[in-house]
C-alpha cells in the first residue's frame, strides 16, 4: 500500500527548468548603482524615448492587472516580479523550478532610441541581474539584454557577459527595426555564436513598425495574437537571409510565442523556397533543415486544441527534443506546470520537455 | 492527383492586366487626357507583390502566349477552364491601380478594369464570374463602385489586397461592407500588399520569397481584425473569403484565438461564443497553394486539427505555378471533402452563387 493516494504533481517529481521568467526594477532607481551620474541624471531629467505614442504606459492597455498575475504584486509595493522573496515563495519553491531562465525585458534598453543611454541601460540591467538576481538565487539564470539596434555595442556587451556563467543566452526583441535575419544585426550573432551563448527570441511591447503586415491594430486581443505572427516573420528571415549558413554554431529559442506553428511554417517555407531559390542561392538546404538544427521553442502561451490529442502529435512533428517548457511568471498569461499540459506523455517525454532540452540547450547542470 | 470528376467551381483564378489603351476605352476624355498628358498611359503597372518574371508567378508552360489564332480567352479555355473541368470560374485582376496614393485616378482604373472583365472576359464565356476590384483606401469610392456594378449578377465577391491601408476590419471599411452584404457579394482578401507598411510587424524582408511567405500571417490578422472589430457581429450574412492564403496554418489560428478570447473578450463583449467556431462558419479559404508535404499524410492529419469539411473552396490559382501538370487537387484529401471542396462549398459560400444554383435547380 506504498502508491500514493494522490498524484503528486509534475514538479514535485521531477524538477524543472522554466525558461522565461520576468524580473522589473521597482522603479529606475534600482538600476543608478549601476549607471553613472550622467546617466543617472539623465535617467531623472529626460527618461527614455521610445517608438510609441505614450511614454509611461502601454497603447494597448493589457487586461488582467496591467498584464500581470493579479497576486504577484509584493505587500510592501512595487511591480510584480520585484520581489525576490516572494518569486521564490509564489513560482519557484511550489511549482519545483530547478533552473530558472530570467529574460529582463523592463528598461533593459532594447526600445531605447538614444544608442547611447540604450547601451548603458543594458549593461546596467545585466549588472543588476547579476547582482540582484543570480547572486542571491543560485537557481536562476541571467539573459544578457543588449542595445541591439547598435550591433557594435551589443556585441561587446555580449563577449564581456559570456566569461560570467551566470549568463546562458542572449535576449532580442522580435519588434526590431528591421527582420532580424538582416545584415544588421550579424555582429550580434557573430558574438553570440563566438561565446556558445543560445540567442533568446522574446517580445516586447513597443516595436519600430506595425505589429502587422496591415497595419496597426485596435484591440489588445489582436495585439497579442501578433506576438505569434511576429515571431514566424523573424524566424522566416533568420532562415532566408542566410543567418545559418553563415553562423552554424547558433542556436536560438523563440521565447513566448507558443510551437504550433511551426510545422505548418516550415512546410510553407519548404515549398516556396522549392520554386524561388534562385533568389536565394546562400541557401543550400531547405528551411526547415536549419530550423530542425538550430531552433527551440519554449511552450507558453501553449495551445489549447478542442481535442488535446492533437497537441502531442504535432510536437511529434516538431520533435520532442525541442521543446522547452515556459511559465512566463509573473506575467498574467502564465502557464503553471501543474495544469497546463492536458495530454499524456511518456516519462521520457515529460523529462525532456520540463528539464532535459532546456539543460542541454543551455549548458546547465 | 488529377481533378476526378467535372463541374467544379474555381474560385481563385487571375485574369491578365489589361494594357491601359484598354482601359482607356473604359473611361472619359477627362482621364484619357490626363493619362497621355503625363504618360501614365504608358507605364507598368505591375504589382510588387506579383513580379510577373518570377517561378511562383507563372507556371513555365503557361508562359507562351496565345497560339496562331487564338484569343486569350481561346488561351484561358485550353489552360485553365477546360482541363480542370470547372463549370464555374470566379476570375479577378489584382491591376497596380490600388497601389496609387491619388485616389481618384486609382478609382477611376479600377472602374475600367471592372468594366473590361465584364466586357471583354464574362460577356465571352458563361462560365466565368468577376471579382470588383475596389480601392481598400477609399471607402466612398470603394462604396459607389459596388452600387455601380451591383446589378450584374455575374460579379459575386468584391476583391482587395490582403495588406492594405488599414486592416479591414477596422470601422472605416464598414460602409463597404453593409454594401457586400446589401448585394450578396463576399469579401475577398488576397494575398498581396500594397505597401503602406513593411510586411511584417519586424520591417522590411530582403527578398521577394519572404514577402511571399509573409502573406500567411497577414491572413492571419487579418482574419484577427475581423473578429476583434466584431464585422461578423455588425453583418450575419458576410462571408470572408481569404484567396491564395494556404491554409495549413488555420489550427494554430483556431486554437490561438479561442486562448486569447477567453482572456481578452472583457474588451470585444461583442465577440459572444469562441472565435474558432465564428471563423468555421464565416471565413473560407481557398484551396491553393497546398503548403503541406506531398504525400499527402501530414495534410489529412491538418485537415482533422482544422475541424471542419466545410472551410476549403477549390482554386486553381492559374496562371500561378502552385501545382505541376493537371494535379490541381493535392494527394491526402479524402474523396467526400473533394466534392465538398469543389462542388458543395463555394455555393454555400457565394450567395449568388447559391441563387443561380436555385434557379438552376427545376
Amino acid at each position: 500500500m506504498n502508491a500514493p493516494l494522490v498524484d503528486t504533481s509534475v514538479s514535485q517529481r521531477l524538477g524543472i527548468v522554466d525558461c522565461d521568467i520576468h524580473p522589473t526594477q521597482r522603479s529606475v532607481a534600482d538600476l543608478f548603482p549601476y549607471l553613472s551620474e550622467h546617466w543617472r541624471e539623465h535617467s531623472k531629467s529626460i527618461g527614455p524615448h521610445i517608438r510609441q505614442g505614450l511614454a509611461a504606459m502601454q497603447a494597448y492597455p493589457r487586461m488582467m492587472a496591467a498584464g500581470q498575475r493579479a497576486d504577484a504584486y509584493p505587500a510592501h509595493g512595487g511591480p510584480p516580479g520585484s520581489d525576490l522573496d516572494l518569486m521564490r515563495r509564489q513560482h519557484l519553491d511550489p511549482a519545483g523550478v530547478e533552473t530558472g531562465m530570467l529574460v529582463a525585458l523592463s528598461k533593459g534598453g532594447m526600445e531605447e532610441r538614444n544608442p547611447d543611454y540604450a547601451t548603458a541601460l543594458a549593461h546596467a540591467v545585466n549588472d543588476w541581474q547579476l547582482h540582484d538576481w543570480v547572486r542571491k538565487e543560485p537557481r536562476l539564470r541571467a539573459g544578457v539584454v543588449v542595445p541591439q539596434e547598435d550591433p557594435a555595442f551589443a556585441a561587446r556587451e555580449i563577449r564581456e557577459r559570456s566569461l560570467e556563467p551566470a549568463f546562458r543566452q542572449v535576449i532580442l526583441s522580435p519588434r526590431s527595426i528591421e527582420p532580424l535575419g538582416r545584415r544588421r544585426y550579424w555582429p550580434i550573432y557573430e558574438a553570440a555564436a563566438e561565446c556558445g551563448l543560445t540567442l533568446g527570441l522574446h517580445p516586447a511591447a513597443n516595436g519600430a513598425n506595425p505589429s502587422t503586415g496591415g497595419g496597426w491594430p485596435t484591440y489588445y486581443m489582436q495585439e497579442h495574437y501578433a506576438f505569434g505572427t511576429n515571431m514566424q516573420s523573424n524566424l522566416v528571415s533568420m532562415v532566408f537571409e542566410g543567418v545559418f549558413e553563415r553562423f552554424p554554431r547558433l542556436k536560438v529559442a523563440l521565447i513566448e510565442s507558443g510551437f504550433t506553428w511551426i510545422p505548418a511554417m516550415c512546410w510553407r517555407m519548404d515549398r516556396h523556397w522549392a520554386r524561388m531559390r534562385h533568389e536565394v542561392p546562400h541557401l543550400k538546404r531547405p528551411p526547415s533543415e536549419y530550423i530542425r538544427e538550430h531552433v527551440w521553442f519554449a511552450t507558453q502561451p501553449i495551445e489549447e486544441p478542442e481535442n488535446a490529442a492533437h497537441l502531442p502529435e504535432i510536437i511529434d512533428w516538431i520533435g520532442w527534443d525541442r521543446l522547452l517548457f515556459s511559465t512566463d511568471y509573473p506575467h498574467w498569461d502564465y502557464d503553471d506546470p501543474k495544469y497546463c499540459i492536458r495530454f499524456r506523455m511518456t516519462e521520457q517525454q515529460r523529462s525532456q520537455l520540463f528539464r532535459d532540452n532546456a539543460r542541454a540547450l543551455y549548458g546547465l547542470t | 492527383m488529377k481533378v476526378p470528376f467535372a463541374g467544379a467551381i474555381d474560385c481563385d483564378l487571375h485574369l491578365p492586366s489589361p494594357s491601359m489603351a484598354v482601359l482607356m476605352r473604359h473611361m472619359d476624355d477627362f482621364w484619357r487626357e490626363q493619362f497621355v498628358t503625363r504618360r501614365i498611359d504608358r507605364m507598368d503597372f505591375q504589382l510588387t507583390s506579383f513580379p510577373p518574371n518570377t517561378p511562383l508567378a507563372m507556371r513555365d508552360d503557361w508562359r507562351a502566349p496565345a497560339g496562331e489564332g487564338e484569343t486569350p480567352l481561346d488561351k484561358l479555355r485550353r489552360e485553365a477552364l477546360d482541363p480542370f473541368g470547372a463549370r464555374i470560374a470566379i476570375g479577378s485582376i489584382l491591376h497596380g491601380a490600388i497601389g496609387l496614393y491619388n485616389e481618384d485616378m486609382a478609382a477611376v482604373i479600377c472602374s475600367a478594369v471592372n468594366d473590361h472583365l465584364a466586357r471583354d472576359w464574362l460577356d465571352h464565356e458563361p462560365r466565368l464570374r468577376g471579382s470588383i476590384l475596389v480601392m481598400g483606401s477609399s471607402p466612398d469610392h470603394a462604396v459607389a463602385e459596388i452600387e455601380r456594378l451591383a446589378a450584374d449578377r455575374r460579379f459575386v465577391q468584391i476583391i482587395l489586397p490582403v495588406m492594405g491601408d488599414f486592416l479591414p476590419g477596422k470601422r472605416q471599411m464598414w460602409p463597404v461592407y453593409r454594401a457586400c452584404e446589401k448585394h450578396g457579394l463576399a469579401v475577398a482578401l488576397h494575398a498581396g500588399s500594397t505597401y503602406r507598411y513593411p510586411p511584417t510587424g519586424s520591417g522590411w524582408p530582403s527578398y521577394h520569397v519572404e514577402d511571399y511567405i509573409a502573406q500567411s500571417t497577414a491572413f492571419e490578422n487579418a482574419i484577427v481584425s475581423f473578429l476583434a472589430e466584431g464585422v461578423f457581429n455588425e453583418f450575419p450574412d458576410l462571408r470572408l473569403v481569404c484567396l491564395e492564403s494556404g491554409f495549413t496554418w488555420l489550427p494554430t489560428l483556431l486554437w490561438r484565438l479561442n486562448k486569447e478570447w477567453r482572456g481578452t473578450r472583457q474588451e470585444t463583449p461583442w465577440l459572444d461564443r469562441p472565435p474558432a467556431d465564428v471563423v468555421r462558419e464565416r471565413v473560407r479559404f481557398s484551396l491553393q497553394p497546398v503548403d503541406a508535404p506531398a504525400d499527402g499524410a501530414l495534410l489529412t492529419r491538418t485537415l482533422a486539427h482544422i475541424g471542419s469539411d466545410e472551410l476549403l473552396l477549390f482554386s486553381t490559382d492559374y496562371p500561378h505555378a502552385q501545382f505541376d501538370g493537371d494535379n490541381a487537387l493535392p494527394e491526402g484529401l479524402p474523396a467526400d471533402l473533394q466534392r465538398k471542396i469543389m462542388i458543395d462549398n463555394p455555393p454555400a459560400c457565394y450567395p449568388r452563387l447559391a441563387a443561380e444554383a436555385k434557379e438552376i435547380a427545376p
